[in-house]
């Protein structure tokens, strides 16, 4: 999703790191988008099968039925499909990553995390899947409620708010904090809801979900060391990884 | 106005069905013909058959020269050899609709239950009554008995299920019907440019047509086959008034602007009050008067009527995701920017009733300025969207390459 994809944005060090891990038929894509997109304002670039939705994938068993909301150029449903045999398919707000994911060949329909996961059944779907998103999304805790009430399990993926590097850039600067994963201006920022490790653990336990697994990573996906302490996690992960199902 | 039955003349590939069919509004047809068009090859597990389903004025020469305008097929940059349907590698069946001109039963069939004076005796007006046609006696056909006469085809060709349908405008609602009265038989379901009923403004848009086609003198209550004329002018008319509804501001501004033309000295090409006409006006008479040699009024209104009465949802109880409840076929929905006689909306519900019903749907909005007809049109982004989702569903199907 374009307000999601905020975080991914044309000069960020993780697309670079992405592009090395880009398939063929990827990067094909990617030079088709780059047609449609040049009559954009570029919104956000191509997560490439981003080191985070690796760890995504982890979490996710075999042949489930799994949404990915924001599903980009469809790198995550391409993976579950082939190397796991899931019933993967996608949501995604940019019309042009939609042209190219189905012409792809994969299942992914236009559609907004705000308004289009209202009209899934409950129940539709094992995992439902908002990677590096819901601090983009207009309503995060009512996109939370509707993934969990659709899927049994969530698996959300955010930027770590908390991380030390921002908090000494207010600190020190005493301006909105600058980084390669929050580098737009506060004007023209697609992430609206921005929160922290710590603060998506109360939210969680405020709305009554379980959290299975979690994990904080930097952001070239390597596993931070601090799994069982959460406050380093907060202050050292670039990132913030959740499984979640109801209670 | 006189002119040649230009209809009358063409010889159709055609199934008859000897045992009729019983229709939604209770009459049975006593026989049922069906014409058509196959491309490429059907494979030993008769498992790459495509359905191609096509709009209210189309027909079933899909990718080869139209028989009486020798212009090609309306679907060529679709379907075809190393085209998005290939024909190298799918089995491409096209049929004529229910209630068509083009060889499949419609009002210009001859009559049922011939000579004994049934009906109001319109058979009885000129002639032997065998040769009497339907004429506006015709009984009002639907989209699913459109789509029940496909059927009976698809099973004479040997084929349970079918590959894909596909279709735009009124071939998408054939495609949505089909996914919904046959979803085992469907493995993928392409409806585009269309929407699960019409309108009020399209079926307003379909009343000017038929107005005008009543309103000419030649009309004769609709039996001008009787006195060998036909409503060219009326006919012609109700496709001016279409075709504009098929475009859109900016194709139009694109295509004419505002640019003046000498008025045509043979007034029968065009009238006009005035020493000049806009190029728009010109390009609008062209359409009228072309349509007329191919196209059958009594059918215009039949198929006209069919898309006008589709209402899937009220079909299914009011809610259209009990047509797909369950299913099991993947779905491709495709709209364009620019077309406001199915704009994106539609298909974008059509979409979420899918959603609601645990449906595989993906769904893409074309950008163009081409207006409805953009799904005809060299729209390389539709091409390709096309091509992978049919290679996808091919890989899912099992199809080899």
């Amino acid at each position: 999703m374009s307000r999601g994809r905020g975080v991914s944005p044309s000069v960020s060090p993780g697309v670079s790191i992405g592009n090395e891990h880009m398939s063929t038929g990827a990067r094909a894509r990617a030079q088709e988008h780059g047609r449609m997109n040049a009559q954009d304002p570029v919104r956000f670039v191509a997560k490439n099968m981003r080191v985070d939705l690796r760890l995504i994938a982890e979490m996710i068993a075999p042949g489930t039925r799994v949404l990915d909301i924001g599903s980009g150029d469809g790198s995550l449903i391409e993976h579950l499909f082939r190397t796991k045999g899931c019933d993967a398919r996608g949501i995604e707000i940019d019309m042009a990553e939609v042209i190219g994911s189905v012409a792809y060949g994969l299942p992914v329909m236009h559609g907004d995390a705000d308004t289009d996961l209202a009209h899934y059944p409950d129940g539709a779907f094992d995992y439902v899947v908002l990677s590096r998103t819901l601090q983009a999304v207009e309503q995060p805790r009512a996109v939370l409620r509707q993934m969990l009430r659709i899927g049994a399990r969530a698996v959300v993926s955010f930027p770590n708010f908390g991380h030390w590097k921002l908090r000494l850039q207010l600190l020190t600067r005493g301006r909105m904090p600058m980084t390669p994963a929050w580098d737009r201006m506060w004007y023209e920022t697609p992430n609206i809801h921005p929160c922290t490790i710590r603060d998506f653990f109360d939210l969680c336990s405020n709305e009554g979900y379980v959290v299975e697994r979690w994990l904080a990573a930097d952001d070239t996906g390597r596993r931070a060391p601090w799994r069982r302490f959460p406050r380093l996690a907060n202050l050292f992960g670039e990132q913030g990884l959740f499984l979640l199902r109801r209670k | 106005m006189d002119q040649p039955d230009t209809l009358a003349t063409i010889a159709h590939q055609t199934i008859t069905f000897m045992d009729g069919m019983v229709l939604e509004c209770g009459t049975r047809l006593q026989r049922l013909d069906v014409a058509y068009r196959t491309y490429g090859t059907l494979n030993e597990a008769r498992s790459n058959a495509v359905l191609v389903c096509h709009a209210l004025t189309g027909d079933q020469y899909v990718a080869e020269a139209h028989p009486i305008t020798g212009k090609e097929g309306w679907w060529v940059q679709v379907v075809g050899p190393g085209q998005p349907v290939d024909t190298d590698r799918f089995f491409v069946i096209c049929a004529n609709v229910l209630g068509g001109c083009m060889g499949s039963t419609g009002p210009r069939s001859p009559r049922d239950g011939r000579g004994n004076g049934d009906g109001d005796g319109a058979g009885a007006g000129r002639g032997d009554a065998p040769l009497a046609q339907w004429g506006t006696d015709f009984p009002p056909v639907t989209i699913r008995d459109m789509v029940r006469a496909q059927k009976r085809l698809v099973e004479h060709l040997g084929i349970t299920r079918l590959f894909a349908v596909m279709g735009g405008s009124m071939g998408g609602m054939q495609v949505l019907e089909w996914a919904a009265l046959y979803p085992d038989a469907v493995f993928a379901a392409l409806p585009i440019a269309c929407a699960s009923y019409h309108s009020a403004q399209n079926i307003a848009f379909h009343e000017v047509g038929r107005q005008a086609i009543f309103a000419d003198p030649e009309w004769h209550g609709g039996r001008y086959w009787q006195r060998g004329t036909v409503p060219a002018r009326g006919l012609a008319v109700a496709r001016m008034c279409a075709h504009i509804t098929y475009l859109s501001e900016q194709a139009l501004t694109r295509k004419f602007g505002r640019r003046l033309q000498t008025a045509p000295k043979d007034p029968t090409e065009a009238i006009t009050l005035f020493g000049d006409m806009f190029e728009v006006e010109s390009y609008l008479h062209h359409q009228g008067s072309t349509f007329v040699h191919r196209f059958d009024a009594n059918s215009y209104l039949s198929i006209t009527r069919a898309m006008d009465y589709f209402d899937l949802a009220a079909d299914h109880k009011g809610d259209l995701v009990n047509a797909f409840r369950g299913t099991r076929t993947r779905f491709l929905l495709v709209s364009f920017t620019s077309d406001w006689l199915f704009p994106t909306a539609e298909s974008r519900a059509v979409a979420r009733a899918l959603n609601r019903a645990g449906a595989n749907v993906s769904f893409v909005e074309i950008p163009s300025d081409k207006g409805h007809d953009a799904f005809l049109l060299d729209e390389p982004d539709f091409h390709r969207t096309l091509a992978g989702f049919l290679a996808g569903c091919a890989e899912h199907a099992g199809l080899g390459a």
